[in-house]
């Protein structure tokens, strides 16, 4: 029954170009885009323990590296891309070892202070960031000669990279890696006894989420082929948190069933006011007062009750 | 480099931005101070204390541009409790609810600045609206030649005025001592009959209304604007993970640690600015992770 679900539904995720218009497509896609990178966050804050408020610094900084490497310096898309991640790579590490030298609210007051810093060097270093007109004129890639301009190519460009990090992210987190960073998250002091070096553990999950929001952020610019200091701002961060939050923190399933939830929240609010982030501020309370687990283990809870 | 200027107007120009960045220092310990002293009693890192502030400068501007003439200290102290009122609202209706859940305390904060800000400009627009500056305050100071704008002295003024009314109320009277045995141990504290949840919800409505107050004073330098929060509210964690999260003194040095390196990085070096704010920041954590005068495990 389970396995006929998820084929129904991989047959449904592949075939989404052949029966659907173009605006579904590309919302899609953007879907697609918000759940990499909210799966990214939630290594740190679900599996980790760790709250960052700055996760859009990775997205932002990949993007915006690819963005000037291919619009000012020529680059390539594949030498830009590499040097893009290697870049998000390096921020992800030394961030990480500034952020980590505190836990909690500290960590948390860190990675906030950290994204906002760059966020205020995007809008004022204008002559290398072109500032609050952002970079825009930008290309997407076409890999293997196979041009992604159009909204299913893309699609399916989105869906290959996304299932490929979806994968990946569960092999991490149920690798016995995996394992020993849930036993740091929970009892930090039992794993440094046990001889885990948990500095180590948090360090290494923070990288490789970095990573990952890097690769959302390459997905982020080919989409929508401009960049902009939003995407690194304390909004940016709020509404991957949100998405993981209202998913379910800890869960693979929670932060895309979140993400996709504000994605479409977004978009279908905008269509009729202009107050998006007075109604995230309002869904932020009403998820933190209403359903603090957030729905996807609300939704299981449920279900295992009704099959008792 | 400046052969047109003279000796003397280089001296000014140092004097000027090391007034600027007093100044700047002052603003920061109004905003950083409540942040701080929420911090050390709730464990509460307020995200809504940079739009605290904005909704202080905005009521001067709107105040002030109505009212003609109005006086800014009486306008300030009208602000102070207003945003106070809001604080405590805020904390009684919202916070308490959320005693045994830190994280979704701070996200709440969060989404309480998308709100607050997201309001302010739905009420009062996209365009900055100046804070007049205090007419008797206008004239320049003239001191051993130089000259000082006289407002921005009076703002250092009022700063560490706070600053030692501040420590006299936690360490002079029996509200602060409370406070401080809240903050040592907050189980001991309520063993022994102090009321700690009016406790929180006293600080809070204090640090808000400084904020709110602070933001009053801070218009005439800075201006209400769009983005006034997200500007104020790095600013205010960087002080405060400076000089140690709760540490009134703590706020106080970093703030105008911050308002040095900040003025002068701007001065100097515009584009670099926000680089340079990071490094006393970053120095500080990886020597002295709890901050210049944070306690271990606070």
């Amino acid at each position: 029954m389970k396995w006929i679900a998820s084929a129904l539904f991989a047959v449904l995720l592949l075939s989404l170009p052949f029966f659907a218009g173009d605006f579904y497509i590309n919302l899609a896609s953007q879907i697609l885009i918000a759940a990499i990178f909210a799966l990214s966050l939630n290594l740190l804050v679900g599996f980790g323990g760790m709250t960052s408020l700055g996760h859009a610094s990775y997205l932002g900084v990949a993007a915006y590296f690819s963005a000037l490497l291919t619009s000012r310096y020529g680059f390539g898309h594949g030498a830009a891309a590499l040097i893009s991640i290697a870049g998000t790579i390096a921020m992800a590490a030394f961030f990480g070892t500034i952020a980590l030298r505190a836990t909690g609210l500290g960590f948390l007051m860190i990675t906030l202070a950290l994204s906002q810093v760059l966020w205020g060097l995007a809008y004022r270093m204008s002559n290398v960031t072109n500032g609050d007109n952002g970079i825009a004129g930008l290309t997407r890639p076409a890999p293997f000669g196979i041009s992604l301009d159009s909204a299913g190519a893309f699609y399916w460009f989105a869906l290959i990279v996304a299932s490929f990090a979806f994968l990946m992210m569960a092999i991490f987190v149920s690798s016995s890696f995996g394992s020993s960073l849930k036993g740091v998250r929970d009892q930090p002091r039992r794993m440094a006894a046990l001889g885990f070096n948990p500095w180590m553990i948090r360090w290494i999950t923070f990288i490789y989420a970095g990573f990952w929001g890097g690769v959302s952020g390459l997905l982020f610019v080919y989409y929508n082929k401009y960049i902009h200091p939003t995407s690194l701002s304390i909004t940016s961060s709020a509404e991957a948190l949100l998405g993981v939050i209202a998913g379910g923190t800890g869960t693979l399933g929670g932060p895309v069933v979140g993400a996709t939830l504000v994605l479409l929240l977004k978009n279908y609010a905008s269509a009729y006011i202009e107050r998006w982030n007075m109604l995230l501020g309002l869904v932020f309370l009403f998820i933190v007062l209403v359903m603090p687990t957030g729905i996807v283990p609300g939704l299981s809870k449920l279900a295992t009750r009704f099959r008792k | 480099m400046h052969a047109p200027l003279g000796a003397r107007s280089q001296m000014q120009f140092w004097i000027i931005q090391g007034l600027n960045s007093l100044s700047l220092g002052g603003l920061l310990f109004l905003l950083s101070s409540g942040f701080s002293l929420i911090f050390g009693l709730m464990r509460l890192a307020n995200l809504t204390h940079g739009a605290f502030f904005m909704l202080g400068t905005y009521f001067a501007a709107v105040a002030m541009r109505t009212y003609t003439g109005l006086n800014i200290w009486v306008t300030a102290l009208g602000a102070g409790l207003v945003v106070a009122a809001i604080g405590g609202l805020f904390e009684r209706l919202v916070l308490t609810r959320l005693k045994t859940n830190p994280l979704g305390q701070v996200l709440v904060t969060l989404g309480m600045s998308f709100i607050i800000s997201d309001a302010c400009l739905v009420l009062w627009g996209g365009d900055s609206i100046p804070v007049p500056t205090p007419h008797n305050l206008q004239a320049p100071t003239r001191l051993f030649g130089f000259v000082f704008p006289t407002y921005r002295l009076v703002l250092v003024g009022c700063a560490v005025a706070t600053a030692i009314a501040l420590y006299l109320l936690m360490d002079r009277t029996r509200l602060g001592a409370m406070i401080r045995a809240g903050v040592d141990d907050r189980q001991m504290a309520r063993a022994v009959g102090i009321p700690v949840s009016n406790l929180f919800t006293i600080v809070f409505c204090l640090g808000a209304g400084i904020a709110g107050a602070g933001g009053v004073l801070g218009g005439p330098i800075l201006s209400a604007y769009p983005g006034l929060d997200a500007d104020m509210l790095p600013l205010a964690l960087i002080v405060v993970i400076l000089g140690g999260i709760g540490s009134l003194l703590g706020a106080f040095v970093g703030s105008f640690i911050i308002g040095f390196v900040y003025t002068f990085g701007t001065a100097l070096f515009p584009e670099l600015a926000y680089i340079i704010l990071f490094l006393p920041m970053i120095f500080v954590i990886a020597f002295r992770p709890q901050g210049l005068f944070g306690r271990v495990g606070a």
